[in-house]
């Protein structure tokens, strides 16, 4: 709720796309339930990118799933709203929600090669998202496939449309994979550590195609990544995930200049330096076991700054400046 | 072996389809002054207990021993595809429900069941079909389920979920066609099962009724003749037994040429 109330003055609400509030995403595991994402909440404006990062199981990409339905048994949505154009997602029923995935929220996976069919040409699948929605009829489709291929900057799009994913580059892939997310022309496209999988090299080339398509389909990003580098590259806002939860999140330029959790800290440390021969800094410990979290902070036991109060209860959300918030005592986090 | 058994399947099925137009005599013309005579040039397989011509026989009998498998296979494959597809996508309840089924009729000895139901419905050869197919689609099930529970987590099964679309589209255009070879495979193998099983119910009274002709009741017919005719049985029983070979044979040569580790 405070998430909401912070926006408010720094643009107005119809300005909002996404609005994430309370989300809490539980499977239900033996022994016990796990809370994969808990109380999470950030908006994402028209035309923005959100940068979501995090250490691998951090409920990044839970959430991301959580936010398009597509959570598998045993997870499942334990409270919390995911406001899309309006509507509360996680209480759609099934029909309707089908019409908002690809159609208004697309979705970019992390490795391309196994996010397509291998034995589906390009074509079928840009032309499956088209077909799907009622965008397209078959004869169409084709045409429409070679045009979206264009767009992701694929050379000789006419052939390639015939290919099969086991004949491109993983560049190439990711960029037809783009193609079909971008399809159905979705307001809100959600990249799930899109260049994790790539080349060094194509990893730029696919930022830089992001960066592209955000302005020419009027897109906002959920960012899903784990590389500071690219959130610095590519986002305009940036929220830090620990164990579930958002403990800071702020325009990148505030969080990276001026960054208030421990956590974010020991992140931006560990981005080794221009100094060669420098000693590569890393946070001491490793991040807690999701099924068996501590009582207070979960950060608690890996920070240096660790105070008693950390170790009873979570600290509540603090304001520490204009767009930047955080979950920590040391911000005047209360109990 | 794949070849072999290519060759036998293709030579039986044209035989049975061409069978009208092949046969040497009419299968149900009784020449009885010469009941039980052996092979002879004019008659192939020899006469059977009321002097009927064995090669035409056996002809009219693959036709009817192929009906019954290719349609024990088709229903049952079917059926088996649909319901095993549904069981491992759904999964929760309705999974548990239809293994629950597939538990009691595979606790039953198969032939067994067959031989209830038939003897409840009465012997007919559409009854055998029915109890063939009853029983049949719980491989096929198993089968599809195993593959289904697999690809459903396939990235690109979720992908095309994320693209909006719909259970059944997932199912036909993602899940399916990796579920397909061995489906295959335990197709052609059953087709096998389903001919010998249609022979031993035939055999036993509870098939197709004479004077329809069927390698069970021939070869049930010769069985009091065992001794001082044996061609009344050994010439239905061979061909059932070279067909079941040639099956087999395609079914293990498909099932080595769809498996990725060959």
């Amino acid at each position: 709720m405070s998430s909401l109330r912070r926006y408010a003055d720094s643009g107005t609400v119809s300005d909002t796309l996404l609005s994430v509030d309370g989300l809490t995403t539980v499977f239900d595991v033996a022994p016990r339930p796990v809370v994969a994402v808990n109380d999470v909440s950030f908006e994402i404006r028209k035309g923005e990118t959100l940068g979501l990062v995090g250490e691998s199981g951090s409920g990044k990409s839970v959430t991301a799933f959580s936010i398009i339905g597509l959570l598998q048994s045993p997870g499942r949505i334990a409270g919390g709203r995911v406001l899309f154009q309006g509507r509360d997602l996680t209480q759609l029923p099934e029909p309707e929600m089908r019409k908002v995935r690809g159609a208004g929220i697309g979705f970019v996976f992390q490795e391309p090669m196994a996010a397509l069919n291998p034995v589906m040409r390009v074509g079928a699948h840009i032309a499956e998202a088209l077909i799907v929605h009622g965008l397209a009829s078959r004869a169409e489709a084709r045409e429409r496939a070679i045009d979206l291929l264009r767009a992701v900057k694929i050379t000789d799009p006419g052939k390639r449309v015939d290919d099969y994913p086991h004949q491109l580059s993983g560049g190439m892939r990711q960029r037809v994979m783009m193609a079909v997310a971008l399809a159905c022309k979705p307001q809100l496209l959600i990249a799930d550590e899109p260049t994790t999988a790539l080349d060094v090299t194509v990893q730029a080339q696919v930022l830089d195609l992001l960066r592209d398509m955000k302005a020419q389909f009027e897109l906002s990003l959920l960012l899903i990544t784990h590389d500071l580098g690219v959130i610095a590259e590519t986002a305009d806002r940036v929220a830090v995930m620990y164990a579930g939860r958002i403990v800071e999140q702020g325009t990148v330029r505030q969080v990276f200049r001026e960054p208030a959790h421990p956590y974010t800290r020991g992140l931006l440390a560990s981005i080794p330096g221009d100094t060669a021969g420098s000693r590569l800094r890393a946070i001491d410990g490793t991040v807690p076991n999701m099924a068996s979290l501590p009582a207070g902070c979960s950060f608690a036991p890996r920070c240096a700054h660790r105070m008693a109060v950390c170790e009873t209860s979570f600290p509540s959300q603090t304001v520490v400046a204009h767009d930047h918030s955080v979950r920590c005592y040391l911000n005047g986090g209360q109990p | 072996m794949m070849r072999l058994g290519l060759i036998i399947v293709v030579t039986i099925v044209a035989a049975a389809l061409l069978a009208p137009w092949l046969l040497p005599w009419d299968p149900s013309f009784q020449d009885l002054p010469n009941r039980l005579q052996g092979p002879t040039w004019a008659h192939w397989f020899g006469l059977d207990e009321l002097g009927r011509d064995i090669l035409a026989r056996v002809l009219l009998g693959a036709r009817v021993s192929l009906l019954v498998g290719t349609i024990v296979v088709g229903v049952s494959s079917v059926a088996g595809m649909v319901i095993g597809a549904v069981s491992g996508y759904y999964g929760g309840r309705i999974d548990q429900v239809i293994g629950r089924v597939m538990d009691v009729l595979m606790a039953f000895p198969g032939m067994l069941l067959a031989i209830a139901l038939v003897a409840v419905l009465g012997p007919s050869l559409t009854n055998v079909v029915l109890a063939l197919a009853l029983i049949g689609w719980v491989g096929y099930a198993r089968l599809v389920r195993g593959q289904v529970l697999r690809a459903r987590e396939f990235e690109y099964v979720v992908a095309a979920r994320a693209l909006g679309a719909s259970t059944a589209r997932l199912l036909i255009r993602h899940v399916m066609p990796t579920a397909l070879p061995p489906v295959m495979v335990q197709a052609t193998l059953g087709m096998a099962g389903a001919m010998l099983s249609e022979a031993a119910l035939s055999f036993l009274g509870l098939g197709v009724q004479p004077p329809t002709p069927s390698w069970g009741t021939m070869i049930n017919g010769g069985r009091v003749h065992l001794l001082d005719a044996p061609h009344l049985t050994i010439f239905p029983g061979l061909c059932l037994a070279v067909v079941v070979l040639g099956f087999n044979f395609l079914g293990d040569g498909l099932r080595d040429a769809v498996d990725p580790k060959k």
